[in-house]
């Protein structure tokens, strides 16, 4: 069948099977490799992609499930060069180590600002709970988390 | 692909990065955006999937292995077993005894057997159901007792010493009649479990031919240099013949220090008719197959006098390595040697085993030994002091060793060592401080304890194998700095504090440099990315490459001005500044591209080779460790807090709080620094309180994700960080390795917090609430208010 989607903004219309995972879409189809599989089972939110504007792990998620859809991987976020706001804290705040949750974290970030653009400390971890950062990193994950929701709500950066 | 561009990556722009400085990762914008390129994230044109038929059974003859209802499968490449390997189909560091296919016996259930290559994933997955492995069950062993009893069955056949993979002693004085004459003794056995590394990123790569046959391969490893002798040694092939790249790793944490598909995609690209292969572990195959931390039975024995100073410790350790060796001695050497901890202590014995099982692979974790050690020690001490009425931490200070001091295995510490800044500064923090008030600010059926544990971590190779690292830099024709790291990086960032470390010493801005990761084709051969010692050994390498490369700048630049100015110019009034020379004298400066254009190409390459110095200190006992290690000549020391919250009625435990003390000399990036302080203690975490890994009969009952539960954002504290920065003289800018001191200790520190809360101490692997709720019980604690 041809699915069509938005993909980062553009319109995309592929040829595919109904029941094609939608991370091997992107990843082996569409060349886009910011969503990591790690699991496989929904297990540890590296594969996490915003379907219209809610996160989703598109290693559960097949391709007839994209049909009409708006879909955001970590490679739309930036504005050409210019980092998004989340992905700026992320590298300011040292959110990252070895990196391969950081596409994963900031895409949940971003739907997590979306429902609740100030998080508390607290709310911010319970929000990326879903999303495994083997190096441990997540004191400092949390710490862009409330950073980009300050900076979007109108403080410096 | 495009061979020639696609190994370099740019770091973001700024000013020259100042060493103690907060510098912004130079893989942070490039990993957040998607853009990294992981070895996960190569799909090369025209390629095919390999993959692994695993035995499935723990130990068996392998009477036949039928391939050819696999091959006559649509889509299927090619289906390989041991017959089409050309070399000594041997993997292993000392002990080469791990195969890259079986070929006769099976050993554990993640032993792989054949290897298919296939146009798909679906054609991969019928070619692997569709291999027939004929095997005969052999009598397997599942723990270290039963496979050193008389008659056990045999892992290894034919193998002098049978299953013992190696024993050792340390004794100094006598420690059994000193106990005797101890005014306080314990005595504690602590068994500890697997852990899974669980790096996310598990293990993947892809490789294909070069138009003259030889092989590239692209793969998630701690270790390009040392995987190219490996491989070349077991398929039969000449060092020139293959070049390894490593792109930074999804996480490493010891579990990628070695080949794991590497000798996979090696075969695989020999038999694939010349098209690229990829592989890439389902996690269920990454825990399957990987190696692990090793389980270990530890029993300790130490005792005091009267004021509670340490007078003797008898202590035995017990790994079990599963079916191959792997780094297991070095493992075990370095448990050994840190087996009395950072303390001074006279008559001590220290006996070990390292055993074969037919389990899964144990091997190289952050940490090394050390956690397993520290466990035991750790534990000891808390005990003690209970049973003695001293103060857990006071009891500590009073022991700790020093520079000049000796370690109870017989070092004699000789460089700089910050172990009781770090235990005083703990006791001025408020978390250590303010306990009492916190333990009795416990809300109804809640029990809190805090515990402490302190510990030190030798860096490095140790005596006999070469530590040593070789930095190339150069200065491109564009007159731009090209770093070349030649070593991994996993995760911890060295490839960003490369950067640094050159910004600094050249005054070149960050965001000017061009980085080379790992490739055995364009940067020297480097150990490996592992042992606490990248940044220091590397590191050292770097400064004396800039060194030559600045000496070569200014030489040539001042032959240049003095062209310019007809008269002569010393090369010392010349200075080195951002993207170009000056002299003051004349105030004319000349662009570094131009000056490129003024030398050769091999003048512009600087290259520097630094080996790290050993201890040479003759120890009468242990000898051989020595070949695996022992002993160490540099230590980090840290100290662990941790504030532990039980629940009476569900033996729930909650870190509140958590403090890491840190001394391994100075920091060079603040930033780098507390994400290895943040990540050593919530992986430490993960081993006390979540990740209890089960295995029986050989078989992985926590296989996935569901089942090895990871601790998440919700299980780790905001934890506070000290740094004690003593400088270590021989480190770059006076460093010292922190990435494994940071993970030692948690699980005792935390471990003697529940036991306070409970009044039981739980000494069985995790410390999982059913086990948190039988000591409750067993103390008359449980559902307490
Ligand atoms: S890969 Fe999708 S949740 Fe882990
Ligand atoms: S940064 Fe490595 S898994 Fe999160």
């Amino acid at each position: 069948m041809i699915v069509r989607f938005t993909l980062n903004g553009r319109d995309v219309a592929i040829e595919t099977t109904a029941d094609r995972r939608v991370v091997d879409l992107l990843r082996e189809d569409l060349g886009l490799t910011g969503a990591k599989e790690c699991c496989g089972a929904g297990e540890c939110g590296a594969c996490t992609i915003l379907v219209d504007g809610e996160s989703r792990l598109s290693c559960l998620l097949l391709a007839a499930q994209l049909e009409g859809r708006d879909v955001l991987t970590a490679e739309g976020v930036a504005a050409g060069d210019r980092l998004h706001v989340v992905q700026q804290a992320f590298v300011d705040c040292g959110a990252v180590q070895c990196g391969f949750c950081s596409p994963g974290m900031v895409l949940a970030t971003l739907d997590l600002l979306r429902r609740n653009p100030s998080p508390t400390r607290e709310e911010a971890r319970s929000a990326l709970s879903g999303n495994l950062c083997r190096c441990g990193n997540y004191q400092k994950i949390v710490d862009a988390a409330v950073e980009a929701a300050r900076r979007l709500n109108g403080g410096a950066g | 692909m495009s061979q020639s561009d696609w190994r370099s990556n740019r770091p973001p722009a700024g000013g020259v990065q100042e060493i103690g400085r907060v510098a912004p990762r130079a893989d942070a914008a490039a990993k957040v955006t998607g853009a990294e390129r992981y070895a996960a994230d190569y799909y090369p044109e025209n390629y095919v999937w390999a993959g692994v038929k695993r035995a499935g059974v723990p130990h068996a003859r392998i009477m036949g292995v039928d391939t050819a209802s696999a091959r006559a499968l649509p889509g299927v490449v090619a289906v390989l077993t041991h017959k089409d390997i050309g070399g000594k189909n041997r993997l292993g560091i000392f002990e080469k005894d791990q195969p890259i296919l079986a070929d006769g016996v099976v050993r554990h259930c993640g032993d792989a057997v054949a290897l298919a290559v296939a146009e798909t994933k679906e054609a991969l997955t019928a070619a692997l159901a569709a291999i027939r492995v004929d095997c005969e069950p052999l009598a397997a062993v599942f723990a270290p007792e039963e496979a050193l009893a008389a008659g056990a069955p045999i892992v290894h056949e034919g193998r002098g010493g049978g299953n013992l993979l190696l024993e050792s002693e340390i004794c100094f004085g006598k420690a059994r009649e000193a106990l005797a004459g101890c005014r306080h003794a314990v005595e504690l056995t602590v068994e500890l479990g697997w852990q899974e590394h669980a790096f996310l990123e598990t293990q993947t790569g892809v490789a294909w031919q070069e138009a003259d046959g030889s092989l590239t391969i692209v793969a998630s490893t701690q270790t390009p240099f040392r995987d190219r002798l490996e491989l070349a040694e077991a398929l039969g092939l000449t060092l020139d013949r293959i070049r390894v790249t490593a792109p930074y790793l999804g996480g490493g944490f010891g579990g990628k220090d070695g080949v794991t598909v590497q000798g996979f995609l090696a075969l695989a690209a020999l038999h694939s008719g010349g098209r690229p292969v990829k592989i890439w572990y389902s996690r269920e195959e990454s825990i399957l197959a990987g190696t692990k931390r090793h389980p270990a039975t530890v029993t300790y024995r130490l005792g005091c006098d009267a004021d509670g100073v340490f007078q003797a410790l008898d202590c035995r350790l017990v790994f079990d390595t599963g079916a191959y060796a792997s780094l297991g001695t070095e493992v075990f050497a370095l448990a050994l040697e840190h087996a009395g901890g950072p303390y001074r202590i006279a008559n001590v014995a220290v006996h070990g085993k390292i055993v074969y099982t037919n389990n899964p692979v144990a091997g190289a974790f952050r940490g090394f030994g050390v956690p397993q050690a520290a466990a035991g020690i750790e534990q000891a001490v808390d005990e003690l002091a209970r049973v003695a009425g001293f103060d857990p931490l006071a009891m500590r200070r009073k022991n700790a060793v020093g520079c000049g001091d000796t370690t109870p295995t017989g070092v004699v510490i000789g460089r700089p060592a910050g172990l009781a800044e770090c235990l005083a500064q703990v006791e001025r923090h408020p978390l250590w401080r303010e306990r009492q008030t916190w333990r009795e600010g416990a809300p109804p059926f809640k029990r809190r304890g805090v515990g402490v544990a302190a510990v030190y971590h030798g860096m490095g190779f140790g005596p006999a194998v070469a530590d040593y690292a070789n930095a190339k830099l150069e200065l491109t024709a564009e007159g731009r700095i090209t770093v070349c790291a030649g070593v991994a990086d996993m995760g911890q960032g060295n490839a960003t504090t490369c950067l640094q470390i050159v910004s600094h010493a050249l005054g070149q801005p960050y965001g000017d440099m061009e980085l080379v990761l790992p490739d055995t084709a364009r940067t020297l051969p480097s150990a490996s990315s592992s042992a606490s010692r990248t940044t220091f050994t590397y590191g050292n390498a770097l400064i004396g490459a800039a060194g030559v490369l600045r000496e070569r700048i200014l030489a040539r630049g001042a032959l240049l001005l003095s062209f310019q100015l007809l008269a002569p110019v010393n090369a010392a009034e010349v200075d080195l500044l951002p993207g170009r020379i000056y002299h003051a004298p004349s105030g004319r400066s000349v662009p570094l591209k131009v000056i490129a254009g003024f030398m050769d190409a091999a003048e512009r390459t600087a290259t520097y080779s630094y080996t790290c110095p050993v201890n040479r200190q003759a120890i009468p006992t242990g000898g051989n460790l020595r070949l695996h290690g022992y002993p160490h000549r540099i230590f980090s020391y840290a100290v662990k807090l941790a504030r532990v919250e039980v629940d009476t009625l569900t033996g729930e435990a909650r870190v509140c709080d958590f403090l890491s003390c840190v001394e391994a000399g100075r920091v060079l990036n603040p930033q780098l620094y507390e994400q290895q302080l943040h990540g050593g203690a919530a992986q430490g975490l993960g081993y006390a309180l979540f990740e209890d890994f089960a295995v029986s009969g050989g078989e992985i009952a926590t296989g996935d994700l569901a089942t090895y539960i990871l601790p998440t954002a919700l299980d780790v504290p905001d934890m506070e960080t000290v740094s004690v920065a003593v400088s270590e003289d021989e480190g770059p800018f006076g460093m010292k390795g922190v990435g494994e001191v940071v993970i030692d200790g948690v699980l005792p520190a935390v471990a003697n917090a529940v036991a306070e809360a409970a009044g039981v101490r739980v000494t069985k692997g995790t410390l999982t609430a059913e086990k948190i709720l039988a000591a409750l019980r067993a103390g008359g604690r449980e559902a307490t208010r």
